[in-house]
C-alpha cells in the first residue's frame, strides 16, 4: 500500500486555501431571483386569510407563493433511503403553521431590498392556537401538531399523528425488572441534553435553473444528492426525472444538510418562472428553522453485580421530534443500540422510546445522531454506579465492554458479536495517555481550582446494515489516467480524497493519476450519500470491487492486443504481461478509445449486511474554578478504533473536530425558549459554539484493529468522535466537585450551585 | 456614491449604496473568498485587510474603504498557497469555508507578532470560529509554518 493509511493532503485541499469559488453561492448565476420566506410568529396557528397583492406590486418581484399555490402533498424533508421511515408530514407550505419560523410565504425578486420590501407587505391573519411545548406532556396531549388526515407514515414505526407520536417502539431480552432487582448495585437516574445545532459554517444553500431540456437543476449544499433528486420531485409533484442535483464543494454538514432544508423553495419558484432563483439562509435562520439535534430525556437503570459485573439495563427515551418528523423514528434506535451494546455480559435489558410531536423547531440528523444522547446518559449511568460502587470506572469498563469475538447486544448492525474491536487496547492507552491512576479523581490545584478525569466509551456504526449503498464508476481514460466518479458527498471530510487514495492502490498507480468527480445525479453512480458514517466503509468498499473488476478489464484486452488469453495476463499497474509479451497501460488506454468493444470503465455498487462498530475511548480532564464554576477542558486523550485509517491526518482531524463539538454540547451549547415558544439562542452570540480558547489539549491515537468486512480494513469514523466528551467531562466534572450536572450543558451557574448546596448541607 | 480605493493592489472607482456592508460589495467585485458565516460579528469568516488591519467586512460599510487599501486572499495568493500547504499538511483545511478569513487573521497576526507563543495564537485568533477541525490542527499547522520561516530566514 502506497497511499492508504498515508496522511496524504486532500485533493481540492488548494482551491480550499485559496479560497476559490467553489461553493453553491459562489457559482450561482449573477441574475438569480433572490429568494427569502416569510415566517410564522407563532409556535402554533392557521393561515385564515393571506394576500399578496401589495407585494406583487414591488418592482422586480417575480412571485409572492403561498399555501395556495403549491402542491397539497405531503413529504419528507429527510435524506434516507425510500421507503423513508420519517413520516410525510410537510409541505413546501402550509396552512397550519407548527413553529415559530414555519414559512408562511415565498417571495423572489430581482434584488434583496425589493425582497424584504415585499415581505414586509404581504397581510396574514392569523388563528392563533395554543401550542404543545412541553415534550412531556406531548404525547396524547388534546392539542394536535398534525391534526391533517393526509399525514402518512410509509413504514410501521410506531408513529400515530393522532397521539402527537413521531415513532414509538419497545424492544429487550430477558426480565430487566427481575434482573435489576438481583443487582447489589443499580442507578436509576435520567439525563437531558438539549436541542445542538450543527453549526457548520457554510449556512443551508442552494440555487436552481431551467436546462435547455426543460429539466430543473438544483445545485447544493447537501449530503444526499440522489435523495434530494427524489424529495424534490415529490414536493413539486413532479417526475425525479424532470430534477438533475448536483453538488459542489460543501462548507460541512455534520449531518444538518441531511435534510432537505432550503432546496425546496427555490426548486418550485425556478420551475413555476422559469428564472433561476436562489435561497441563502441566514444564521438566524440556520438557528431556528432547520434541523438540530433532538433533545432528549434518557432514563436509565443500570445493575451490577459485587464484582461490577453490568448485567442489567433498562433505557427509556423522549424524544423531542418538534414540528416535523424528519430523522425522528430513525433517530431514536440508536439512542438505545448504541450505548446498550457497550456492555457484554447484560442477562437483560430494555429499550423503550417515544419520540413526540411538539410546536418547536424540528429535529434532524445531527452527527451521532441519537447514540451521543443515548451514550451520554449510560456512560453517566456507568459512572454513577463505579462511584456507588467505589470502584475505579476504569475497571468498571475493562469488566464489560465490547471484545473481539464477543457476545454484542441491542446492536442493530445486523451483528451478535463484536467484529474487528480493540476497545480494551483504546481504554489502555487512553489511561496511559492521560496518566489517569495518577490523576483520578481529582487534584486540588491550591489556587481555588481543583482538576478531575472522567472518561466514556462509545461505539457507532459503518453504514446502516442491508440499507446504505455506496456507488462508484472507475474509467480508464485514454491518457491512462483514471477518472474515479463518486455520489457519495464530500462535505469537508475529505472522502474524496480517502476513496482516491483506495483507488489508486488497488490499480497500482500514483494518486495523481486518479481525478475524482462528484456529484451530479445525471452522471454519479447511485450512491445513498454521506451519513451514518457510510462514506468510508460502503462507498469505500464499491471503490475496491470498481478497481477489481477495471483490472480484469484492462487484463482482458492487454491479452487480447498480445492474442494471448487473459488467464495468463498480470497486470502491475503499469504492464499487462502475458507470458514473454507484455503491453503499457498507455497502450491499453488508446487502444481502449480506437476500434474497441471492449468498456475499460466499470461500476460498481455495495451495500453491507452488517454495520461494523468503530470504537473509542474519550478521557477528559477538566480545571473547574470552585468559585465561579467555570470549567476549562484543559486536556482530553482519545484512543480510536476505526479500523485501518484509511489517511491518519483526515481521522485524526475528524476526531479533534468531533471531540470539540461534544465539548461545546458538554459545556455551551443551549437551546432555550421563550413561553411562546421561541428560540433565545438565535445566533452565535447565544448559542455559543466553542472558540479556540475554550479548547485545551487534544490529544488522538488510534489502536486499529483490522475489519475482515471493509476496505483495506477500515471501519467508518464521521459520528463516533462526538460521543465520548458529554459522559467524559460530566464525570471529570463530578470528580473534581462532588457535583452531579444530569442536564446539558454544564453551565458555570450549575455546578456553582451545587457547590454551595454541598457546602450547605 | 462614488468611492474609489485600492482592491488588491489595483485602483478602483466603484458606486455604492450607502448602507452596503464591504462583505457584499467585495464579493459583487468578484471576491468570493469573502464569506459571510453569521450576522453578528462572531465567525471571523469574512476578515480582510483593511490598511493593513484585519477587519470585519461584515461591519464595515462600503463607503469607509474611499481613499484606502483593502486586501482579501484573492491579493496574497502566493502566501495563501506557502500558509495553505501546511494547513493542509495537516487536513485542518477540512471544508475550507473559514479558511479565507481565517489565513487573512493569520497573516494579521504575524504581522503583528514576530514568533507568537500557543497562547497568543489562540487569543489573536479567537474571533475565527471553526466547525470541521477542532482548531488544534490550525494551530499545528501555524507553529510547523513558523518553524519554516524561521529556518528560511535562517539560511538566508
Amino acid at each position: 500500500m502506497k497511499y492508504v493509511n498515508q496522511p496524504v493532503p486532500k485533493k481540492d485541499a488548494m482551491a480550499l486555501v485559496t479560497g476559490k469559488p467553489v461553493y453553491t453561492d459562489d457559482l450561482a448565476p449573477k441574475d438569480c431571483l433572490i429568494i427569502k420566506l416569510l415566517r410564522s410568529p407563532h409556535a402554533n396557528a392557521w393561515v385564515e386569510e393571506i394576500d399578496t397583492a401589495a407585494a406583487e406590486k414591488i418592482p422586480g418581484i417575480a412571485c409572492v407563493l403561498t399555501h395556495k399555490d403549491v402542491p397539497k402533498k405531503r413529504f419528507a424533508t429527510a435524506g434516507q433511503t425510500y421507503p423513508e421511515l420519517s413520516p410525510y408530514d410537510r409541505r413546501i407550505l402550509d396552512e397550519h403553521l407548527r413553529f415559530v419560523g414555519d414559512p408562511v410565504a415565498i417571495a423572489a425578486g430581482e434584488t434583496e431590498e425589493a425582497v424584504d420590501k415585499a415581505l414586509k407587505r404581504i397581510k396574514v391573519k392569523y388563528r392563533v392556537e395554543t401550542p404543545v411545548l412541553d415534550m412531556h406532556t406531548a404525547k396524547d396531549n388534546a392539542i394536535l401538531v398534525h391534526p391533517e388526515e393526509d399525514w402518512e407514515a410509509k413504514v410501521p414505526v410506531g408513529a400515530d399523528n393522532k397521539r402527537n407520536l413521531a415513532s414509538s417502539g419497545t424492544e429487550g431480552m430477558g426480565d430487566v425488572d427481575e434482573v435489576l432487582s438481583r443487582c447489589k448495585y443499580t442507578v436509576d437516574e435520567v439525563y437531558h441534553t438539549k436541542a445542538d445545532q450543527q453549526s457548520m459554517m457554510e449556512t443551508f444553500r442552494t440555487y436552481c435553473y431551467m436546462d435547455y431540456f426543460g429539466r430543473l437543476n438544483v445545485v447544493s449544499s447537501t449530503q444526499i444528492p440522489f435523495h434530494l433528486r427524489r424529495i424534490v420531485g415529490t414536493a413539486l409533484d413532479i417526475s425525479p426525472s424532470k430534477v438533475r442535483v448536483i453538488k459542489p464543494r460543501i462548507g460541512g454538514g455534520f449531518g444538518a444538510k441531511q435534510t432537505s432544508i432550503c432546496e425546496v423553495y427555490p426548486a418550485i419558484v425556478t420551475w413555476k418562472t422559469g428564472r433561476p432563483s436562489k435561497i441563502v439562509y441566514s444564521r438566524y435562520e440556520s438557528l431556528i428553522c432547520a434541523s438540530p439535534r433532538h433533545e432528549m430525556e434518557v432514563h436509565v437503570r443500570v445493575g451490577a453485580d459485587e464484582n461490577g459485573i453490568v448485567k442489567a439495563i433498562d433505557v427509556y427515551a423522549l424524544s423531542n421530534a418538534g414540528a416535523y418528523g424528519d430523522h425522528s423514528p430513525t433517530t431514536i434506535g440508536l439512542t438505545g443500540h448504541k450505548a446498550i451494546a457497550l456492555y457484554r455480559n447484560l442477562e437483560a435489558y430494555r429499550f423503550n422510546y417515544d419520540v413526540v410531536y411538539t410546536n418547536v423547531q424540528a429535529s434532524g440528523a445531527y452527527r451521532g445522531y441519537g447514540a451521543t444522547q443515548g451514550i451520554y446518559a449510560v456512560e453517566s449511568a456507568v459512572n454513577e454506579l463505579a462511584h456507588k460502587m467505589n470502584m475505579d470506572p476504569a475497571i468498571i469498563r475493562e469488566r464489560n465492554m465490547p471484545l473481539e469475538g464477543e457476545r454484542m447486544y441491542a446492536y442493530d448492525g445486523n451483528i451478535t458479536h463484536a467484529t474487528s474491536c480493540t476497545m480494551d487496547r483504546c481504554l489502555a492507552r487512553a489511561k496511559e495517555m492521560m496518566d489517569w491512576d495518577a490523576k483520578y479523581p481529582c487534584r486540588d490545584m491550591g489556587n481555588g481550582k481543583v482538576r478531575g478525569v472522567g472518561m466514556a466509551m462509545a461505539m457507532q456504526g459503518s453504514s446502516i446494515a442491508c440499507v446504505d449503498v455506496g456507488g462508484a464508476t472507475m474509467k480508464l481514460n485514454e491518457d491512462a489516467s483514471y477518472t474515479l466518479s463518486l455520489g457519495c458527498a464530500d462535505m469537508g471530510t475529505g472522502c474524496d480524497t480517502i476513496l482516491a487514495q483506495m483507488a489508486a492502490d488497488c490499480m497500482e498507480t500514483e494518486f495523481s493519476n486518479v481525478v475524482v468527480f462528484g456529484v451530479d445525479t445525471d452522471v454519479s453512480p447511485y450512491d445513498s450519500g454521506s451519513y451514518a458514517s457510510a462514506t468510508t466503509y460502503a462507498t469505500g468498499n464499491a471503490v475496491v470491487r470498481a478497481c477489481q473488476e477495471l483490472r480484469e478489464k484492462i487484463c482482458k484486452l492487454g491479452a487480447k492486443m498480445l492474442e494471448a488469453s487473459p488467464e495468463e495476463a498480470d497486470f502491475d499497474g503499469k504492464t499487462v504481461t502475458c507470458g514473454e509479451k507484455s503491453v503499457t497501460i498507455e497502450e491499453i488506454a488508446i487502444q481502449g478509445t480506437c476500434g474497441n468493444c471492449q468498456e475499460l470503465q466499470v461500476t460498481s455498487t455495495f451495500s453491507s449486511t452488517m454495520s461494523p462498530p468503530p470504537y473509542m475511548v474519550g478521557i477528559a480532564e477538566v480545571e473547574v474554578d470552585k468559585e465561579t464554576g467555570s470549567v476549562e477542558v484543559v486536556d482530553y486523550a482519545a484512543v480510536v478504533d476505526c479500523g485501518t485509517p484509511i489517511n491518519p491526518n483526515l481521522a485524526r482531524v475528524q476526531t479533534e473536530g468531533g471531540i470539540v463539538q461534544g465539548i461545546g454540547m458538554a459545556l455551551t451549547e443551549d437551546v432555550q425558549y421563550t413561553e411562546k415558544g421561541k428560540i433565545r439562542n438565535n445566533s452565535f452570540m447565544q448559542y455559543k459554539i466553542p472558540s479556540r480558547q475554550d479548547v485545551g489539549d487534544i490529544r488522538v491515537e488510534f489502536e486499529s484493529s483490522y475489519e475482515k468486512s471493509g476496505p483495506f480494513g477500515a471501519k467508518s469514523i464521521g459520528e463516533l468522535v462526538i460521543d465520548t466528551p458529554c459522559p467524559a467531562i460530566a464525570d471529570a466534572i463530578y470528580n473534581a466537585t462532588g457535583v452531579r450536572v444530569r442536564e446539558l450543558p454544564i453551565l458555570p451557574e450549575k455546578i456553582a450551585m451545587g457547590i454551595l448546596k454541598q457546602e450547605l448541607e | 456614491m462614488k468611492i474609489s480605493f485600492w482592491l488588491n493592489g489595483v485602483k478602483r472607482e466603484e458606486e455604492v449604496a450607502p448602507d452596503t456592508m464591504l462583505l457584499e460589495f467585495l464579493r459583487s467585485l468578484g471576491c468570493s473568498s469573502v464569506k459571510r458565516g453569521c450576522e453578528t460579528a462572531n465567525c471571523g469568516l469574512c476578515t480582510v485587510m483593511l490598511e493593513n488591519r484585519p477587519v470585519l467586512s461584515c461591519s464595515t460599510l462600503a463607503l469607509r474603504v474611499d481613499g484606502k487599501k483593502v486586501v482579501t486572499l484573492e491579493g496574497i495568493q502566493k502566501e495563501a498557497e506557502e500558509f495553505g500547504a501546511f494547513l493542509a499538511g495537516e487536513g485542518a483545511e477540512q471544508c475550507g469555508f473559514c479558511n479565507p478569513g481565517f489565513i487573512m487573521n493569520v497573516f494579521a497576526m504575524l504581522r503583528e507578532l514576530s514568533n507568537p507563543t500557543e497562547e497568543q495564537i489562540k487569543e489573536y485568533l479567537a474571533g475565527n470560529l471553526c466547525r470541521c477541525s477542532g482548531f488544534v490542527g490550525q494551530t499545528r499547522s501555524i507553529l510547523k509554518y513558523l518553524q519554516y520561516k524561521k529556518s528560511q530566514e535562517e539560511e538566508a
